[in-house]
């Protein structure tokens, strides 16, 4: 085999991706660029505006809006998951009964679509006759406004996302967990360590990767919330959970507004990387083994 | 008795992840005056909120799309990214280097940019309200390559030696020898493929308006927020009717979905 024929079969085989990358993904880029200096409907002619977008949207409230809804969402939903999943991942790597079974019905709500997720979870809050109301009056509670009450439906939705998705992490922390050696723990044993203090001190230092991986995950997801309050709330009560992605859409697919939509899509994923780096610094430790 | 009471606790707990499922189907079979009862089982059983569905939106008819559009991609994206996955990892050539840093950063670039360009592009190429608009942009992704080529890195060499001097070509090789020995990494990334795809949601929102190119997704999406069914059990039946296919494909596979996953999670 000579180097040649290595060159060749090697472009040909790249080719397919060569294409896909340069119309799909680098000439997107590229174009939202222009468009975010333009202001354009789609039908008419492009308009050349300069940074009309940009001030336009340092002064556009339901922006900022939209951000502080998915940062209240990512302040309830990222430590609810990552405590639960952990629980329930360190339960799950002991010797259970029926291991298997559990792992998969923690996991059912991960692989069903999130419209079915959201269409359940609407009912269940429903006011008059959701099944959580109707718990809470059968024990004389008072009924609780979950997507009625502005300060609550963005929460709501922060639980019913956790509940979708906290099978998954799950089992991320279980791979994470099985790959810690055991050696740890009985040297732990051996120094008379209590089962908190080897928790605190050996599980949660060696799948710290882990936790950054679940961390960025949910910060990502998070930023792509959409399906959930377009179906369940339509960004109501009061904007309260207008997610960045739902405004986006809104702004593209309600108004025509293309060069502020690409605006949108390029601060938002702006705040995303700004969000990820604040995360690694804080939490990305160094392992020693 | 503490090991008993431990086994009770999980069990509630992991029956709360089933619970809402049950009571949707139930919800679905039954009057609704009855809909805010806990218990699933109820004397009026009925299926007219099944019919209503069907008399409502051509729901058979997104279910076949969104089976074309899911098996499409998914058959491409195993064929194209394990083809450039194999490149990477086996090949030297020149730029291999270059390939393998554009793919990393196609990983990174977030959806919410390419989102608008990616509409205007499929309004250029007059593509909304089509199959293709669907398929297209989806044919491979990156992620795929990527799995692809750390599995295929550990491939023995001596095989691959071995093959190329029964004058077998790059392609066979790949197809005859590596695909059929790397069973794990197709089922992965088909599985992963195939479900983000069939759940997807906002591309077809936003290509598609058409009722009858829709996927399933966005047709009960529409169906739930588009005031065609006021009646919560019609909509929660056609939230069953989407939930049922991969319910029933999870229940048997189950262990693959899991294990595809949590290998998706240690990449990222």
């Amino acid at each position: 085999m000579n180097k040649y024929e290595n060159n060749r079969v090697g472009y040909l085989m790249g080719l397919p991706y060569i294409i896909f990358f340069l119309l799909f993904v680098a000439y997107p880029l590229i174009f939202s660029f222009i468009l975010v200096f333009h202001k354009w409907d789609i039908i008419g002619p492009m308009n050349f505006v300069g940074f009309v977008n940009f001030s336009h949207l340092l002064h556009d409230s339901l922006f900022w809006k939209s951000l502080g809804n998915t940062l209240i969402f990512l302040a309830i939903h990222i430590p609810l998951q990552i405590i639960i999943a952990l629980v329930i991942a360190n339960i799950l790597n002991q010797k259970i009964v029926a291991r298997g079974f559990f792992r998969a019905a923690f996991f059912l709500p991960v692989v069903i679509s999130g419209v079915v997720v959201t269409m359940i979870w609407q009912q269940l809050y429903s006011q008059e006759t959701g099944l959580f109301n109707m718990l809470l009056s059968k024990i004389s509670l008072p009924k609780i406004p979950w997507l009625i009450s502005t300060k609550l439906a963005m929460p709501s939705i922060a639980i019913m996302a956790t509940w979708k998705n906290v099978g998954l992490y799950i089992v991320l922390f279980l791979a994470g967990l099985q790959n810690v050696p055991v050696s740890l723990y009985e040297a732990a044993d051996l120094d008379g360590a209590t089962g908190v203090q080897k928790f605190l001190h050996i599980t949660i230092p060696m799948i710290n990767p882990t936790i950054i991986m679940v961390l960025i995950l949910s910060t990502l997801g998070g930023f792509s919330l959409f399906i959930e309050p377009y179906v369940m709330t339509g960004g109501g009560p009061m904007n309260s959970t207008l997610s960045c992605v739902l405004y986006i859409y809104k702004q593209a697919f309600y108004f025509n507004h293309m060069g502020y939509a690409a605006t949108l899509g390029f601060a938002v994923a702006f705040i995303i990387m700004i969000v990820v780096i604040i995360q690694r610094r804080l939490f990305e430790t160094e392992i020693y083994t | 008795m503490k090991k008993v009471l431990f086994y009770i606790v999980l069990s509630l707990v992991a029956l709360s992840f089933i619970y809402p499922f049950i009571w949707m189907v139930s919800a679905t079979l039954r009057p609704e005056s009855e809909l805010s009862n806990l218990s699933p089982i109820s004397r009026n059983f009925s299926t007219s909120n099944y019919r209503s569905v069907l008399e409502k939106i051509p729901i058979g008819r997104a279910f076949l799309n969104s089976l074309f559009v899911s098996c499409s991609i998914t058959l491409s994206v195993l064929v194209f990214a394990s083809m450039i996955g194999y490149a990477l990892a086996r090949l030297k050539f020149i730029g291999r280097e270059l390939i393998f840093m554009v793919i990393l950063f196609t990983m990174m670039i977030p959806f919410q940019i390419t989102l608008i360009p990616l509409y205007v592009l499929m309004v250029k190429f007059g593509w909304t309200d089509t199959y293709q608009a669907l398929i297209v942009p989806g044919m491979i992704s990156a992620f795929g390559i990527l799995l692809f080529t750390q599995y295929f890195k550990a491939f023995p060499q001596s095989i691959i030696d071995a093959a190329r001097m029964d004058g077998c070509s790059d392609l066979g090789i790949l197809f005859r020898i590596v695909w059929p020995n790397s069973i794990p990494a197709l089922v992965t990334v088909g599985i992963i493929t195939f479900m983000n795809t069939w759940n997807d949601i906002l591309w077809p929102l936003v290509v598609i308006r058409k009722q009858s190119i829709m996927t399933m997704p966005q047709m009960v999406t529409l169906f739930a927020v588009g005031g065609q069914a006021p009646q919560v059990g019609v909509q929660l039946a056609s939230a069953t009717m989407l939930a049922a296919p991969i319910v029933i494909v999870y229940s048997i596979f189950q262990r693959y979905f899991i294990a595809s996953m949590a290998r998706t999670g240690l990449k990222g």
